[in-house]
C-alpha cells in the first residue's frame, strides 16, 4: 500500500486529507469524530480577535443547489467565523492536539487589518501547540464588510502586509487562503509569497445566490424575507478552483510555493486532480457536510489503490505531475484532429447526441429511421459535445488521427504539431 | 365452521374480509411526490423519444415527466390528457412492459425503466384529485354527432368532439359508462371505483348527454341516428363472446371468464362464489385477470391453460408473472379437449401437442377464449366494423386496426372525432 503521510511546510499528517476552516472543525467534538475517521488534519473554523464574540444569524446559514436524485452539487454559506469565546477555541484545541500527536492541527485566524491586533492573536495561539496559522483572507460575506476575510484578500498590497506582520511575530508555519472572488488569482498569490507566505490555500468560497423564492421573491438562503450573497462551494467550483490552483502552480512568479488544495474535493479521485495541478494535500469541507466523516475512508483507499496502480511510493511523486501539460490556449497543437466515434454495442438510442449537435453544434451526427445514430466525419469538428451529453460513459469516444491521415472535414492531412503562433491566419504572423 | 380455501364446491367467502379487501386493493398505489420526483430524475428527455412512439396514442412523455420533475404535475397532467383523455384509466391498465417503458432506452441500458405508467398516474391523479378539468369548450357549432357505446372509444370521441364544439348525444346498452374500464378490467387495476370517477370527470367538458340502457339495434337504430345527426360514432366494443365447442361445454360451473370479471366489479367481494379447484382457458389478458382474481377470492388450485406456446400468450411476460406470483399454475401447448361432468362439472381434459392427454380436476371452469364482433350495423373489414362509412365512423375493440387495449380504444375515438370535425366544418 502506497504511503500517504505527507510533509507539509514542515507539518506532517498520516494522509493529505484536511478538513478545511469551517463547521466541521468548530469544536472539540466535532474535529475528535474526524480525527477517529481518519481525517489527517484540520484547519480549526477560524478564530477573531479577544472580546465579545460575532454573532450568526438565527435562520437558515445554508443554501444548495442539486442534481438528479437531489444530489446536492452546490452549497453557500452565510455563517461568520466561530462564534464562540477565544478562550473556549484555544483550550480545546491545545486538549485536542495533545491527544491527537500525528495529526496536523492548523489554526485559522481572521482579525481586524491592524499589526497589533494580529501580534496579539498570534500571542495567545502559541501555547496550543498547534502546527501552524492559516490567514482566512477569503470569506466573501459578513466580515468582509468589516474590512477583514476577502475584502483584505482582493487587495494583494494588504495581503502582503499582514503575511509580513505574521511571520513577523511568530515562528508558526504560515499559510494564506486565498479568495476567488478576484480577476487573476496569481496576483494575491504572489503577494503572499512576498510577504514570506510558507503557502497558499485556495479557492476560499465564491459570492453567490444559490436560488430566488418565486413565492416570497427572496433570495435563498432567506433569512426574514431578505438574503444575502453567501459563499458557493461543494463539487459545483471544483473546476475553478482546479484551474486557480494550477495557475498558481505554473506561474514563474509562483512557481514552487507550496499549494494546500481547496474546492469541491468530494473523492479519491478530486484529490488526486488537485495534487496533480500542484496541491501538497487537499482540504475537504462541503463533502463531509453532505455525507458525514466517513468519507475519508474511501478517500484513503481510493489514492493509494491509485498511487499502487501507478507505482507512485509517496504523494510526492503524484504532486504537480499535471503541471508541465497546463499551457495557454496559442501553444495547443491545431494538427491534432479527432473524430467522434459512437461504439453501436453501447448505445442506448436516446438520440441526446443527436439533438445536441443537430441544434446546437454542427450537424455531424446522423439518425436513421431504427434509431442508429453515427457521425459524420466530414462534419465532425471535434467538440466533444456529443461526449459530453451521452447518459452512457465511454459510449461516444473521441479517436486520434494518425499523422498523414485525411480529415475528411477539411480534405486536408494531418501534419505534424503547429500551433496558433506559427498559424498563417494570426495577424502577427502575417505581419512578419 | 366458515369457508376456507380447503372448502370444497363452489362457495362465497373463502377469506375473510380483511383478506379480501387487501386482495383487492389498488396493486400499484399513486407514487408520493417524492417518489414521483426519483422517478422522474431518471428520464433522459430523449430526442424523438422511443416510448412516444411506442405510446398508441402519441404521449409526449419526456415533456410531462420534465413538467413532473421540476415541480409542475398539473401541467403534466395537461400534456397527458391532451393526447388521451383517459390517460388516468391507461396509467393503471396499459400493458406498459411492451408498449412506452418497453421502448424506454433505460431499459436497453439497465432492464430498468422509467416508471412512466406510474409517473403518468402520479400527474393525471394530481390534478384530478383537485377536481380540475382542465378543458374548456369552443364556440358551439351546431353540429349533433351520436356516439353509440360509453366505453373508451366512445367517451374519448365524444369529449374531443364537445371540446371542438359540437353537442354529442351518447347511447349506452348498460346501465352505467366506462365499457370494458367498468365491466372488463380486473379490480385491482381500478379500485376505488376509478373507472365510474374518471367518467365523471371527463364529462366535465359540458355538452355530452348520456342515455342508458339504450342498445343499438333494439332501443335506437342506426338509420334513425343517421337521420336526427350530422355524423355517427360506433364504438360498440365486442359484445359476443366464442364458444368452446365441445362436449360439457353447458354444465354447471362453466363460465364465460368476462361475466366472472364483470360479477367482481360489480359486487362485494365476499359475494362471489369460487370454486376450490379452478381451471382458466385462455392466454390472454382477459384468463390472467379471472386466474389471479380466483386465487385473490380465495380458490385453492387454478390452473391456467393455453393452446399455444409461451411465446405466442397474448399476456406480456409481466401479466403472465404476475399470474405465476399469485399462485396461478400456466400450462402451456394444451389444447381442450372434453368438459367432464354429470350436471355439474367436475374436470377438464386436455390433449398436448405431442398427443398425451390429461384431466384437471375442475369445480370450476372459466372461458376466456377471446370475444367476438355481435352484429354488424356498418360493413366489415376482415372480422371488424370499417373505421368509416359515410356519415358513420368507427372505433375501439369493434373496428378494424390497432390491439383491443383501451389506449387503442382513446386514441381511434380521438382520431375519428377529428376526422368527423374535418369533415362537418370542411
Amino acid at each position: 500500500m502506497a504511503n500517504l503521510t505527507t510533509d507539509f511546510i514542515g507539518i506532517k499528517s498520516p494522509n493529505p486529507f484536511w478538513l478545511a476552516s469551517a463547521p466541521p472543525t468548530d469544536k472539540a467534538y466535532n474535529v475528535e469524530r474526524a480525527f477517529q475517521a481518519g481525517w489527517g488534519g484540520v484547519v480549526w473554523k477560524t478564530l477573531g480577535s479577544e472580546g465579545p464574540p460575532v454573532v450568526n444569524v438565527n435562520g437558515p446559514r445554508y443554501g444548495a443547489i442539486w442534481g438528479a436524485d437531489r444530489r446536492l452539487l452546490g452549497l453557500n454559506n452565510i455563517e461568520l467565523i466561530t462564534d464562540r469565546p477565544l478562550q473556549v477555541n484555544l483550550q480545546e484545541i491545545k486538549m485536542v492536539k495533545r491527544k491527537w500527536r500525528d495529526r496536523a492541527m492548523v489554526i485559522s485566524l481572521m482579525v481586524p487589518c491592524d499589526e497589533e491586533s494580529w501580534k496579539d492573536i498570534l500571542h495567545r495561539i502559541e501555547d496550543t501547540e498547534a502546527d501552524g496559522v492559516e490567514l482566512n483572507f477569503g470569506c466573501p460575506h459578513g466580515m468582509a464588510e468589516r474590512g477583514m476575510g476577502s475584502a483584505v484578500g482582493q487587495v494583494p498590497e494588504y495581503i502582503e502586509m499582514v503575511t509580513r506582520w505574521v511571520k513577523t511575530h511568530s515562528r508558526m508555519p504560515c499559510i494564506v487562503k486565498l479568495t476567488p472572488n478576484i480577476a487573476d488569482i496569481r496576483k494575491p498569490a504572489e503577494a503572499a509569497k512576498r510577504g514570506g507566505a510558507d503557502a497558499v490555500s485556495l479557492i476560499n468560497t465564491i459570492n453567490s445566490i444559490t436560488s430566488v423564492n418565486l413565492d416570497t421573491f427572496s433570495p435563498e438562503p432567506m433569512i426574514d424575507g431578505k438574503g444575502t450573497h453567501g459563499g458557493y462551494c461543494g463539487p459545483a467550483v471544483k473546476p475553478i478552483a482546479l484551474n486557480m490552483v494550477a495557475e498558481i502552480a505554473r506561474s514563474e512568479a509562483t512557481r514552487g510555493l507550496p499549494i494546500s488544495g481547496i474546492g469541491g474535493v468530494t473523492t479519491w479521485r478530486d484529490a488526486a486532480e488537485f495534487m496533480a495541478l500542484g496541491a501538497g494535500n487537499v482540504q475537504v469541507c462541503t463533502a463531509v457536510m453532505t455525507y458525514g466523516f466517513k468519507i475519508v475512508q474511501e478517500m484513503i483507499s481510493g489514492l493509494s489503490d491509485y498511487m499502487d496502480s501507478k507505482g507512485m511510493t509517496s504523494t510526492a511523486d503524484l504532486v504537480a505531475r499535471a503541471v508541465p501539460n497546463v499551457t495557454d490556449w496559442q501553444y495547443l497543437n491545431l494538427n491534432y484532429v479527432t473524430k467522434a466515434q459512437i461504439n453501436q454495442d453501447d448505445c442506448i438510442k436516446c438520440g441526446r447526441c443527436y439533438a445536441a449537435c443537430e441544434d446546437t453544434s454542427h450537424q455531424a451526427i446522423a439518425m436513421s429511421e431504427d434509431r442508429t445514430f453515427t457521425v459524420k466525419d466530414e462534419e465532425c469538428v471535434a467538440c466533444n459535445l456529443c461526449v459530453n451529453v451521452c447518459p452512457v460513459e465511454n459510449c461516444i469516444t473521441m479517436v486520434t488521427l494518425d499523422k498523414g491521415a485525411v480529415d475528411l472535414r477539411t480534405g486536408k492531412k494531418v501534419e505534424d504539431y503547429a500551433n496558433w503562433t506559427t498559424h498563417p491566419n494570426n495577424p502577427s504572423v502575417a505581419a512578419e | 365452521m366458515p369457508n376456507s380455501p380447503f372448502t370444497s364446491g363452489v362457495v362465497q367467502a373463502r377469506l375473510s374480509a380483511a383478506e379480501l379487501a387487501h386482495n383487492f386493493a389498488d396493486i400499484s398505489p399513486k407514487l408520493d411526490a417524492h417518489e414521483a420526483r426519483v422517478a422522474a430524475d431518471r428520464c433522459y428527455f430523449c430526442h424523438d423519444a422511443p416510448c412516444v412512439t411506442a405510446c398508441p396514442t402519441d404521449i409526449d412523455i419526456p415533456l410531462f415527466i420534465r413538467q413532473i420533475a421540476t415541480g409542475t404535475p398539473d401541467a403534466a397532467a395537461k400534456t397527458i390528457l391532451s393526447q388521451n383523455i383517459m390517460g388516468g384509466m391507461c396509467a393503471r391498465v396499459c400493458p406498459t412492459e411492451v408498449l412506452c417503458e418497453g421502448a424506454c432506452v433505460r431499459e436497453m441500458a439497465e432492464g430498468k425503466p422509467v416508471e412512466i405508467g406510474r409517473l403518468q398516474r402520479f400527474a393525471t391523479d394530481t390534478l384530478m384529485d383537485k377536481g380540475i378539468h382542465p378543458f374548456t369548450r369552443a364556440k358551439a357549432t351546431g353540429k349533433k354527432v351520436a356516439v353509440v357505446g360509453a366505453g373508451p372509444a366512445g367517451l374519448s370521441c365524444a369529449h374531443r368532439l364537445a371540446m371542438l364544439g359540437h353537442e354529442v348525444q351518447v347511447y349506452e346498452a348498460r346501465a352505467k359508462a366506462g365499457g370494458l374500464n367498468e365491466y372488463g378490467i380486473a379490480a385491482y387495476k381500478a379500485a376505488d371505483d376509478f373507472a365510474a370517477r374518471e367518467v365523471d370527470w371527463l364529462l366535465k367538458i359540458g355538452g355530452i348527454t348520456i342515455h342508458y340502457n339504450k342498445a343499438l339495434g333494439k332501443d335506437v337504430t342506426l338509420a334513425q341516428l343517421e337521420a336526427d345527426f350530422d355524423a355517427v360514432f360506433l364504438g360498440i366494443g365486442l359484445g359476443g363472446v366464442n364458444a368452446l365447442g365441445l362436449a360439457g361445454a353447458d354444465l354447471k360451473g362453466v363460465h364465460n371468464a368476462v361475466d366472472f370479471i364483470e360479477g367482481l366489479r360489480q359486487s362485494a367481494k365476499a359475494d362471489v362464489a369460487i370454486g376450490r379447484d379452478v381451471v382458466v382457458i385462455g392466454g390472454g389478458m382477459t384468463a390472467v385477470d379471472a386466474a389471479v382474481q380466483s386465487r385473490l377470492l380465495g380458490a385453492q388450485n387454478v390452473t391456467m391453460v393455453y393452446r399455444g406456446p409461451r411465446e405466442r400468450m397474448s399476456a406480456s411476460e409481466y401479466e403472465q408473472e404476475h399470474a405465476t406470483s399469485a399462485g396461478v399454475r400456466i400450462i402451456y401447448n394444451a389444447a381442450p379437449k372434453a368438459v367432464h361432468g354429470s350436471s355439474h362439472v367436475t374436470g377438464v381434459e386436455f390433449t398436448f401437442a405431442g398427443g398425451d392427454s390429461f384431466t384437471i380436476p375442475a369445480d370450476q371452469v372459466f372461458l376466456a377464449i377471446g370475444q367476438t364482433l355481435e352484429g354488424a350495423p356498418i360493413a366489415l373489414e376482415g372480422k371488424k366494423l370499417k373505421t368509416n362509412a359515410g356519415k358513420v365512423w368507427a372505433g375501439g375493440d369493434c373496428a378494424a386496426g390497432g390491439q383491443d387495449l383501451t389506449v387503442t380504444a382513446v386514441a381511434e375515438g380521438r382520431d375519428a372525432a377529428m376526422a368527423i370535425h374535418a369533415k362537418l366544418l370542411g
